[in-house]
């Protein structure tokens, strides 16, 4: 039950994206289509979960002074890694994401899962934390994507596949999603 | 005149922030104030240009040379992560009242996107074999700086007054920020057409 | 501290370069079938060999223009995909691939890879706007050889919005045309 929860806390009550309001840059950036969305939340979920394992494997290793170039080390391995991966084996996937996936570096979500869960967590709840944040971080971009897919494509407002339309569709969700969970 | 279209391509038409989306953390993080907005500003400028133009000297002289532009990614982190860490301390000792202004702001800037962004893009998009691909890189980097210190401040401009404003409850901070920043990037759009 | 800090270093750049040496002839095998893939879809009625050739097509171009001259089994020039770019893109540059009839005319044109705005540049991709080009006559013995948006006296309707993307693949096409012309002077100066 306890495990259910830390699983998911990312999806719901601390969604990244609506909640947290964190990894902005790829929000904004990649959801020109569902698919897009989608396969940036992937490549950011295997990154969470791989480096939240490692660090809590390696928490007791690394002395505190110098954590976070550590952390940093770790996660810019694993997103290097995940780049190589996706040009190699998803093309079409390594053509629209381009520049932001070697950004998921800076993607303040997995820094930040490293430093508040996996540093004092042990390496399986670590596990769950990532997948379910990455879980979180996917359903947000597929869903953004899948509006933006909608209006702009399906429905001809060019507005929403360009610039502008990003930020439209995330203030209007951000503000429908507190609306639904603050009741007056 | 290839640098000054250049300059002009980058702070308005491809405005690092409303068209590139890199860099939205601190876009909605400190522009509330116009103050804290022009000095975020500066600081990103600063530091941006130091680190394309020492990212860009190792990409020349170290990663192509060795066939080892995978490391690229943590290379260039680590660079950014120190350079920001050293600009804090010699700030620190050399100019207190520009520490001052500026000290807040560094720690932010190595887990802003736009950073690593800007130093991984100008590899992809400038031939490294022309000769002059440094100073291309610096020119270009230093002119999307400044289209971000420009589209901050303007953001924070139409903040200050939207706080006294009365918006709906659940739009009110990040959701009624986005939809400004939206409506800004279609103004911005406009700029498209001048090239 | 040092030491754990340079054993993390060392252990992830083994890792990464471990996973290199894996994932880089994938890679490098995704290049070539985008590469062939375009090939087929300018010349879709070719069924000979090719012959790359790498040309400047013009005086101060700062890379080189591939031109694989295709040619029938009994070695008459049936035509050529020529790998072109432009560096006057709304990102800076893309690369696409042009084919071409034995006189210079466009059989068609495809997109290698590019990353122009989605909804606007990006419809250089689509065939109202690609599809123009076919059957354009691209012969440096015209005189108007060089193509052009409708914007600039050309007969290329550019992509609504998307001028400069449209100019870009414009320029790439005229790059294409100047490259397969040179490398057919070279070849018929060799005989």
């Amino acid at each position: 039950m306890k495990k259910l929860k830390i699983l998911f806390n990312g999806i719901l009550k601390e969604n990244p994206t609506f909640v947290l309001v964190l990894g902005m840059c790829p929000t904004l950036g990649v959801t020109t289509s569902a698919f897009n969305g989608f396969g940036m939340g992937i490549a950011t979920m295997f990154v969470l979960m791989l480096s939240n394992m490692l660090i809590s494997l390696l928490k007791n290793f690394i002395p505190d002074k110098v954590r976070i170039p550590a952390f940093i080390v770790v996660i810019a391995t694993f997103v290097s890694i995940v780049d190589l991966l996706i040009q190699g084996f998803v093309p079409a996937l390594s053509e629209s994401l381009g520049l932001f996936i070697p950004l998921i570096v800076v993607n303040c979500i997995v820094l930040g899962r490293a430093e508040a869960f996996a540093s004092k967590n042990g390496v399986f709840d670590s596990m769950l934390d990532g997948i379910g944040m990455g879980l979180g971080f996917t359903l947000s971009l597929t869903l953004i994507g899948a509006i933006r897919q909608l209006l702009g494509s399906g429905c001809d407002i060019l507005v929403f596949v360009l610039a502008p339309g990003a930020f439209f569709v995330l203030g209007f969700l951000m503000a429908l999603i507190r609306h639904i969970q603050q009741p007056k | 005149m290839e640098y000054i279209l250049m300059i002009i391509a980058c702070v308005f038409v491809n405005n690092i922030i409303l068209s590139q989306f890199l860099g939205i953390c601190p876009f909605l993080g400190v522009s509330n104030k116009l103050g804290t907005a022009l000095g975020m500003g500066v600081a990103v400028i600063f530091v941006m240009t130091l680190a394309t133009l020492v990212t860009s000297l190792v990409h020349v002289y170290v990663l192509v040379p060795m066939g080892i532009e995978f490391l690229q990614t943590i290379a260039f982190i680590l660079i950014i992560a120190a350079l920001v860490q050293m600009v804090e301390i010699i700030l620190k000792k050399t100019s207190p009242s520009l520490y001052q202004a500026l000290g807040i702001f560094l720690p932010l800037i190595t887990t802003n996107c736009a950073v690593l962004g800007v130093a991984i893009g100008v590899t992809q998009k400038f031939d490294i074999t022309a000769g002059n691909y440094i100073l291309q890189s610096v020119v270009y980097t230093a002119s999307t700086a400044l289209g971000f210190a420009v589209a901050i401040c303007i953001f924070a401009g139409l903040r200050e007054p939207l706080a006294l404003v009365d918006v709906p409850k659940a739009m009110k901070g990040v959701p009624i920020a986005l939809i400004t920043a939206g409506i800004l990037a279609m103004a911005f759009m406009g700029f498209a057409n001048l090239a | 501290m040092l030491l754990a800090l340079t054993v993390i270093a060392v252990v992830a750049a083994a890792a990464l370069a471990a996973v290199y040496v894996v994932t880089k002839p994938a890679i490098e095998q995704q290049q070539q079938d985008k590469i062939q893939k375009a090939m087929m879809d300018v010349l879709p009625n070719f069924k000979g060999t090719t012959e790359a050739v790498k040309v400047f097509a013009n005086k101060d171009d700062k890379s080189e223009v591939t031109v694989n001259l295709a040619k029938n089994a009994d070695g008459s020039i049936f035509g050529a995909a020529v790998e072109t770019y432009t560096d006057q893109a709304f990102s800076g540059s893309f690369n696409i691939m042009v084919g071409f009839d034995a006189d210079g005319t466009v059989i068609g044109t495809s997109v290698i890879s590019a990353a122009e705005t989605p909804g606007l540049g990006d419809n250089i991709k689509s065939p109202e706007f690609s599809g123009q080009f076919a059957k354009k006559q691209m012969n440096p013995k015209n005189s108007n050889f060089e193509l052009k948006v409708t914007k600039d006296g050309g007969e290329v309707d550019a992509i609504t919005a998307a001028t400069i993307s449209s100019r870009a693949f414009c320029d790439a096409v005229n790059r294409a045309a100047k490259a397969y012309d040179t490398v057919l002077k070279q070849k018929g100066a060799a005989k």
